[in-house]
């Protein structure tokens, strides 16, 4: 299997990204990251056929999605892709296109951490009830306190 | 209706001797406690890891049936016995009041595990309810996590020495008129609404530490 870097300098050739690697993972802009997951889907040289996890994560400053990318037909992986966006929209693209698998997945990160995968064909809360107002996976999430009082009810 | 209360008392050395030769004499009420405490129908129904230790209490190793409580319901018409084993998430607790509501009279509830006594390490978290108590009348607190079958087969038991001390007479389920429904929890905005029935559960008062000078 390729190498990280490797595996940057042909993506940001074939795609006309700039992709920053952040360890074992590439770092890619939102914009770019449907054209990028599909290139790593369809290309021979990869053949990404199976999305493993999506990941949401607060870093208090701005939210961010981590894709891993396994290749069942060449038994290699993870490729580990992310994406940064913001607190107030955070608005992402959807994989759900390309891998069926990540529907209830991004419904997760939807649910959990608010992140509004954009082209998703049921984004809908998947674990919280639908009249939940929170986001309780986020940093800043206050949860009730099920002791006060009858007065506060 | 007015009676006179039944004061009748056998002397405890003739029945022992009365016992010895096949002869049992006792109360009504002694008699039907005993019937009612040696069937006591489960519900058939379990939420998280502590229902798998049921399921073995349940088993033949163990084996719940000696104790009269074998015949897991699936209905709550038929039970006489929850036991909420396992973690009751906000999300869930609606449906175990909604069960605990349709079961006949008299019944009663063991919450098996320290996620359905308190939260347990769930506790403070944005998705479980910190003690299934809070919504229903519990008879047997049954901590451990989970706890091993032995220790339902205990919990079972102090249930039964409960049973056998009940007075016909005076039980609430014999009274006129008593219809039991307790109010199920909706969903809110952050949790559950009202976060604990106050005719059952009450948060326990802090205690005022004063430091001497």
């Amino acid at each position: 299997m390729k190498t990280t870097e490797e595996i940057k300098t042909d993506l940001e050739s074939k795609t006309g990204t700039s992709i920053t690697v952040q360890g074992e993972a590439l770092m890619v802009p939102k914009e770019k990251l449907f054209d990028v997951a599909k290139y790593l889907k369809d290309t021979p040289d990869y053949q990404m056929d199976y999305l493993s996890s999506v990941t949401g994560t607060d870093y208090k400053d701005g939210l961010e999605v981590t894709y891993h990318l396994y290749s069942i037909a060449k038994k290699e992986g993870p490729v580990v892709l992310k994406t940064k966006t913001d607190r107030e929209k955070g608005v992402v693209p959807s994989l759900t296109p390309l891998w069926r698998g990540a529907e209830f997945q991004e419904r997760e990160a939807y649910d959990l951490v608010g992140i509004h995968f954009e082209g998703h064909p049921d984004l809908r809360r998947i674990l919280m009830w639908d009249g939940f107002e929170h986001y309780p996976l986020r940093k800043d999430y206050t949860q009730e306190d099920q002791d006060r009082n009858p007065e506060q009810f | 209706m007015t009676h006179a209360p039944n004061v009748s008392q056998v002397d405890p050395a003739l029945k022992s001797e009365l016992a010895k030769k096949g002869i049992a004499v006792m109360k009504l009420q002694e008699l039907y406690n005993w019937g009612r405490r040696s069937s006591i129908w489960p519900m058939q129904f379990g939420l998280a890891c502590c229902a798998i230790e049921m399921i073995a209490t349940a088993c033949a190793r163990y084996d719940i049936d000696r104790f009269g409580a074998g015949l897991f319901r699936a209905s709550p018409r038929q039970s006489d016995l929850m036991i909420v084993a396992g973690t009751v998430t906000k999300k869930m607790a609606p449906q175990v009041v909604r069960l605990y509501n349709q079961m006949p009279e008299p019944k009663y509830v063991i919450t098996m595990g320290a996620c359905s006594i308190s939260g347990g390490p769930f506790k403070e978290g944005y998705n479980v309810l910190k003690g299934i108590d809070r919504y229903i009348p519990v008879d047997v607190h049954l901590p451990g996590c989970p706890p091993r079958p032995e220790a339902l087969l205990h919990g079972l038991m102090k249930l039964q020495a409960k049973i056998d001390h009940q007075d016909i007479e005076k039980t609430e389920w014999y009274q006129k008129g008593l219809k039991r429904e307790f109010p199920i929890p909706e969903f809110g905005p952050n949790g559950l609404l009202p976060p604990y029935n106050p005719e059952v559960w009450q948060p326990q008062k802090r205690k005022e530490i004063t430091v001497p000078a």
